[in-house]
C-alpha cells in the first residue's frame, strides 16, 4: 500500500509526518534538530530513503543533514560552500555594494536518478551541487555572470530559493532568485540565461529590466516542462515555452502577491496559489485563509475553503511552504507560519489539520512511498 | 600535552553528540586556535560552527568565556588563562544572547 512522508521545515526543528494513502490519520516525528532552523528537507526521487535536510542558526551557521533511512537517524555531511573564485560585489538595499557572502541554504533538490546528487540554492545567491552524498560542494558559477553585480536582495535575502530540473531534459534547469528573478540552462549548469521577458515590477527602476524581478517561486508539471508557472512578489504568471516569455494569469484573485505555489500531480493545468494580502501585510486578504485553485492554467482561480479558518486568520504561507503527493485524487498540503500544516486529499476540495502547533512553517515536501 | 576541558551549548553539542563538557588533549602552546583546531579534528562536524572555514574569524554571534573573563577577543594566537591550560578551569563556548 502506498503511504505519504511529509518532510516539514520549521524555525525551532524539522517534523516528518506520515499516513497511509487515505491521509486521514497521521504520526508526528520531532522536532529533529529541535533548535536549529530549518529551511528544507527534501527526499531523493531515486533513493525515498535518502533524505537531505538544511539545518541552519545565526549563532553557529550552515549544517547539512543526511538520512539513509527515510529520517530515522541523519549525520552531518558536508557544510563547506565556498563560492568558485573572487565572486565579486552585488548591491546591497543602500545602493551600496557587498561582497558576496554565503549565509544559509535555503533549498535542496535532489536529483531525478542519483541519491548522491543533489543541488543547493543558497543565500547569497548561488547555486551549489554535490554529486557524493553531499559530503562536499561545488559552486556552479556561470549563474552569476547573469548580471550578478546588479543582483539585490529582497527583504528575505538575497537567496536562490527555487531549483526546477526538467525531467525529460537533463541538461535542463531552472532557478529562481530573490530579487534578481528567473535564469534557464540549457547544459547542465555550465552557462545561463535569464528568462524574465514579460515580467513587469513597479518596484524596479525599469519595470522590464532584464534582471531585478523579485520572483517567489517557480512550479513546472513533470510531463509538460516547458509550462512554468511563477508566483512574483506581485503578480501570478505562466509561461508556455520554457520562460522565454511569461503573461499574467492573475484572473480573479484576490491578491496577486503571495509566496506558495503547486501544480496538481496529474493535471498539468491545475495550479495552486495562496493570495497574500500584499507585500506589507504578509496574511490573507480578509482574514480567511484560502487556497485558490486554477483547473485552467491560470486566469480563472475558485477559492477553496472547506476546513481553513475564515476568520481572524493572520498566517502567512512561505514559498517553500506548499505540496503535492502523486496519489490519485491528488493530495496537497501547505503549511503555515503559524505552526499549521494542512492536507487535501482530493485535490483541494476539503482540508483537514494535521498538526495545529508547530513553530513557524519554513516548507513542506511530500514522498509518495510505495 | 596539556588536557583542556571545552564546555559546549546545547545546540553544538547535540550536533557533536557528544556531552556538554569534553576534554582535548593539546600538545604545544594553549591558544584559541589550537583549541578550536582540536575540536575540530575530534568533531569535525563542527568545522564552520565556531568561526569562518575561509578567514578563521569567529563567527560574530559566538563568544568565550573562561576564568569569569570574555576571551572572545583575544588572538587566535594568544595564550589562554593558565587555570584553563592545566585544566582547572573550562573554556565555555556560549551563544550570544541576541534577541528579545
Amino acid at each position: 500500500m502506498p503511504h505519504i512522508r511529509v518532510l516539514v521545515g520549521t524555525r525551532k526543528g524539522a517534523f516528518i509526518l506520515t499516513s497511509d494513502a487515505a491521509r486521514r490519520d497521521w504520526q508526528v516525528s520531532g522536532p529533529h534538530f529541535g533548535g536549529w532552523e530549518i529551511f528544507h528537507i527534501a527526499g531523493s526521487p531515486a533513493n525515498p530513503d535518502r533524505l537531505y535536510a538544511s539545518q541552519s542558526s545565526s549563532w553557529f551557521g550552515q549544517v547539512i543533514q543526511r538520512s539513509d533511512d527515510g529520517g530515522v537517524t541523519w549525520n552531518p555531511v558536508g557544510n563547506d560552500f565556498r563560492y568558485f573564485g573572487d565572486p565579486g560585489m552585488h548591491l546591497h538595499y543602500d545602493g551600496t555594494s557587498k561582497p558576496w557572502e554565503f549565509k544559509r541554504v535555503w533549498h535542496l533538490e535532489p536529483s531525478p536518478t542519483d541519491p548522491d546528487t543533489v543541488y543547493a540554492g543558497v543565500e547569497d545567491a548561488a547555486l551549489f551541487r554535490s554529486t557524493d552524498g553531499g559530503l562536499t560542494w561545488q559552486e556552479l558559477p556561470a549563474l552569476r555572470e547573469q548580471q550578478g553585480a546588479k543582483w539585490m536582495p529582497g527583504a528575505g535575502g538575497m537567496c536562490l530559493h527555487t531549483i526546477l530540473l526538467d525531467p525529460e531534459n537533463p541538461a535542463r534547469m531552472y532557478v529562481a532568485i530573490s530579487a534578481a528573478g528567473a535564469f534557464r540552462s540549457d547544459d547542465g549548469g555550465a552557462s545561463w540565461r535569464s528568462i524574465n521577458r514579460g515580467l513587469h515590477s513597479q518596484y524596479i527602476p525599469d519595470p522590464e529590466a532584464e534582471v531585478g524581478h523579485c520572483v517567489h517561486r517557480i512550479a513546472m508539471h513533470p510531463a509538460r516542462p516547458n509550462t512554468l508557472f511563477m508566483q512574483k512578489h506581485w503578480d501570478v504568471m505562466r509561461s508556455d515555452d520554457a520562460g522565454d516569455a511569461w503573461f499574467e494569469v492573475s484572473g480573479n484573485l484576490p491578491s496577486d502577491f503571495g509566496f506558495a505555489m503547486a501544480v496538481h500531480a496529474h493535471e498539468p493545468d491545475t495550479v495552486y496559489v495562496v493570495p497574500i494580502q500584499s507585500d506589507s501585510e504578509h496574511y490573507p486578504p480578509e482574514g480567511k485563509l484560502r487556497v485558490y485553485r486554477s483547473r485552467a492554467g491560470g486566469n480563472a482561480w475558485d477559492a477553496l475553503t472547506d476546513g481553513l479558518p475564515q476568520e481572524h486568520c493572520y498566517v502567512n504561507v512561505l514559498r517553500d511552504a506548499m505540496a503535492v503527493d502523486s496519489l490519485d485524487p491528488c493530495g496537497v498540503y501547505f503549511g503555515t507560519t503559524g505552526g499549521q500544516v494542512y492536507v487535501s486529499s482530493d485535490a483541494g476540495d476539503h482540508w483537514q489539520a494535521i498538526v495545529r502547533d508547530l513553530p513557524a512553517v519554513l516548507s513542506v515536501s511530500v514522498q509518495t512511498l510505495p | 600535552m596539556a588536557t583542556v576541558h571545552v564546555v559546549l551549548p546545547y545546540s553544538l553539542y547535540t550536533l557533536a553528540r557528544s556531552g556538554a563538557e569534553i576534554e582535548l588533549d593539546i600538545a604545544g602552546p594553549i591558544t584559541l586556535a589550537a583549541v578550536l583546531g582540536a575540536l575540530e579534528a575530534a568533531y569535525p562536524m563542527l568545522a564552520g560552527a565556531l568561526r569562518d572555514r575561509a578567514t578563521g574569524r569567529r563567527r560574530p554571534l559566538v563568544r568565550f568565556f573562561a576564568c569569569q573573563d570574555d576571551q572572545s577577543n583575544l588572538s587566535p594566537d594568544a595564550l589562554l588563562p593558565e587555570a584553563v591550560v592545566t585544566g582547572r578551569e573550562p573554556l565555555i563556548i556560549v551563544g550570544a544572547i541576541a534577541g528579545g
